[in-house]
């Protein structure tokens, strides 16, 4: 039920891996390999721990005090959790887009330069191709390009949103977490985003948060549905949805729960 | 549940008729609050109207060139404020320029660098506690302990008052001749007894140049010839010893110049210059650092290109504050400085000074009504400055504060 049924590169491994914030347990042995170059949505009610599990994946719960996980999680073989992962290295590596579209305070550019910027030191000339490039994949550049320079607040939600993608790729990640990336969003924004995913799949591991069950099933290729802390079900988006194994699973899906 | 009847509070007619407060009571008692708000509010703007008129009227008679730009004097027609306009003016740069970094950095560190370990968060919240706690303590207390840490330093270099080490200074030995010129005599070792006069010695005039000492006895007749008078000297003529600062003299223990009451009014403003910075730090969204971090900046990239830059406003604010509670206080001025006759500017870091406060202080407890009318001048002066700082301050916010979200 775990493991990928496909002949599929493995990009991010979970064996075991349990999540606590203090002495509640957020997460339960998890146990499931997300494939290279696919998209991989996670749904589940409230509270399973859809968050906990995206957060963890690139570290972000770091910062929580009282935030500890035990069990294995590697990015292509590289052990995440140890004591040998430098975060801000991994966080290069794996992007993350969160609910709430966040660019700062700055311009346009600013924004999408700000990650590259951090790591690497570019001439004028490399840092525009960059810019240009990342806005153009987030199919945000024809909107942009002529005010490139004035303030990314000034943007809608949508293109806020596109924004902070734009601003991850930059930074030439492997692997982009996405926790709900269209759920402030309005549906034409959300449709110009969940294209840039189907895109996107082509170069990045994606893993998606989404309560919208159209949209897990228009976008992604696999599916794990969570409850309580536990991945309950994984596989295929095509199986989950057609014919799912657990009686828990088709009641989300179909909208009968709780 | 879902077909629960009503409860009698929203159903029985009766027990509705009996609950309901009176309407008219409730609007009789929001007027009656509305009114004796506005009475308080107004009485206390009423006296604040009341001292500002009662100063004004005091003090713009004696405010005038002559009081902005004079020394004080016994006189009270012609003292000023001059030297003590500009203590305060080397105090609250000194102060802000020692504060500011520190207590932003000190915010930076309780906000920004909360560590993850259990002691050493508790660490965390008791210096938390502290920086609260100093907050309120009286200015006062922190004069005494300027007084021994910064004016005598315990006592570690000598005795606390003289300096114990010091660059930035010459020393003289200063000879008054009979023909009224001054000779001097550069000192090598301080510790070493004043200069005798000896024929031929070389000696220094007023204005640097060196020559050659005549020695004259007793009974000898002082030389008409001025340049041969100049360089002349009696067998007893004995010198005077005076030192000379540049302005970069720097002396340990500090002694009772601006440094030490710019370190202890420093003192007495970190702790308002860390809530204020640490308020700014914590009204930035933690989505912004969460994004910055999310990308791979380091904790110190995101404060420094994140964070910081979208709480400057509000640390400028804070510093302005800061800078209005230094320039007016008193009391832990006058443990360091005391009161003291001075006519002349602070020329360096340990300068002998006094502050406006200093001054208005002083002459308030003088008995001639004269003098209270500089008091009331010198406030004049005192409260332009203050208005002037919270102009800035307000201005400042505004035209600074950008939305971050
Ligand atoms: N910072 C935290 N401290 C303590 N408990 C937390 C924290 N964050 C989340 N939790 C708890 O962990 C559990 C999982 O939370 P998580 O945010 O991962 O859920 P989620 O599946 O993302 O829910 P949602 O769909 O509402 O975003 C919840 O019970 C939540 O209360
Ligand atoms: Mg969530």
């Amino acid at each position: 039920m775990t493991t990928i049924p496909t002949p599929l590169k493995p990009a991010i491994r979970l064996r075991g891996f349990d999540a606590w914030y203090g002495d509640f347990q957020a997460l339960h042995s998890i146990d499931m390999d997300l494939p290279e170059n696919r998209v991989t949505a996670f749904i589940g009610p409230s509270g399973c721990g859809k968050s906990t599990l995206l957060r963890w994946i690139n570290r972000m719960n770091d910062a929580i005090p009282g935030a500890r996980s035990s069990g294995q999680l590697e990015i292509n073989g590289h052990d995440v959790l140890g004591p040998a992962t430098d975060v801000v290295e991994l966080r290069r590596r794996v992007g993350i887009v969160f609910q709430k579209p966040n660019p700062f305070p700055k311009s346009i550019y600013d924004n999408v330069a700000f990650g590259a910027r951090l790591h690497m030191k570019a001439t004028k000339a490399e840092m525009d191709e960059l810019v240009e490039w990342s806005l153009r994949k987030a199919a945000l550049w024809d909107e942009v390009k002529d005010r490139l320079r004035s303030s990314a607040l000034g943007l809608s939600g949508g293109q806020q949103q596109r924004l902070c993608i734009a601003r991850a790729i930059a930074v030439g990640p492997q692997v982009l977490l996405m926790d709900e990336p269209c759920s402030a969003l309005d549906p034409r924004s959300t449709a110009s985003i969940e294209e840039l995913m189907v895109e996107l799949r082509e170069s990045y591991t994606i893993a998606i948060v989404t309560h919208n069950m159209q949209q897990a099933a228009r976008v992604s290729d696999f599916t794990a549905y969570m409850f309580l802390g536990k991945v309950v079900e994984f596989g295929a988006t095509l199986d989950i949805f057609e014919n799912p194994d657990c009686q828990e699973t088709e009641d989300y899906i179909t909208g009968r729960f709780g | 549940m879902k077909h629960a009847p009503k409860p009698a509070l929203l159903a029985d007619s009766a027990v509705i008729a009996k609950r309901t407060r009176s309407l008219a009571a409730r609007h009789r008692k929001d007027i009656f609050f509305r009114n004796v708000c506005r009475t308080v509010a107004s009485s206390s703007a009423l006296v604040l109207v009341l001292l500002l008129t009662a100063i004004l009227t005091q003090g713009l008679g004696s405010l005038n060139f002559q009081f902005l730009s004079g020394p004080p004097d016994p006189d009270p027609a012609i003292a000023g404020l001059w030297p003590a306009m500009m203590g305060s003016v080397w105090l609250v740069v000194l102060t802000l320029v020692i504060a500011l970094p520190l207590g932003v950095a000190a915010a930076i560190i309780l906000e920004e660098f909360q560590p993850r370990r259990v002691y050493l968060r508790r660490i965390h919240s008791f210096v938390q506690l502290n920086i609260t706690n100093l907050a309120g303590v009286p200015s006062v207390v922190f004069g005494i302990l300027g007084l021994t840490v910064f004016v005598s330093m315990f006592g570690i270099f000598g005795n606390g008052q003289e300096a114990g080490m010091e660059v930035g200074v010459t020393y003289f030995d200063q000879f008054y001749n009979e023909g009224d010129f001054i000779l001097e005599v550069p000192v090598a070792d301080q510790a070493q007894p004043v200069a005798e006069p000896v024929e031929g010695m070389t000696v220094f005039s007023y204005e640097g140049t060196a020559m050659a000492l005549h020695l004259l006895g007793d009974d000898e007749e002082w030389p008409a010839d001025p340049a041969l008078a100049k360089r002349s000297l009696r067998t007893w003529d004995a010198p005077g010893r005076i030192q000379e600062n540049s302005w970069w003299y720097f002396r340990l223990p500090f002694g009772r110049g601006v440094l030490a009451g710019a370190l202890t009014l420093m003192l007495v403003v970190l702790p308002i210059i860390i809530i204020a910075s640490q308020e700014a730090l914590r009204a930035v969204p933690s989505s912004l650092r969460q994004a910055a971090l999310g990308l791979g900046a380091t904790p110190l990239q995101t404060v420094r290109q994140i964070t910081l830059p979208a709480a400057v406003p509000g640390i400028l604010t804070g510093a302005i504050i800061a800078m209005s509670r230094a320039i007016g206080e008193a009391a832990p001025l006058l443990m360091i400085a005391g009161i003291v006759f001075i006519t002349h500017a602070p020329g360096n870091m340990m300068d002998d000074f006094t502050a406006m406060p200093l001054q208005i202080f002083n002459w308030a407890g003088r008995p001639q009504k004269e003098f209270h009318d500089l008091a009331a001048s010198g406030i004049i002066v005192l409260l332009t400055a203050l208005l002037i700082f919270n102009t800035v301050a307000v201005v400042l916010r505004q035209k600074l504060q950008k939305p971050l979200s």
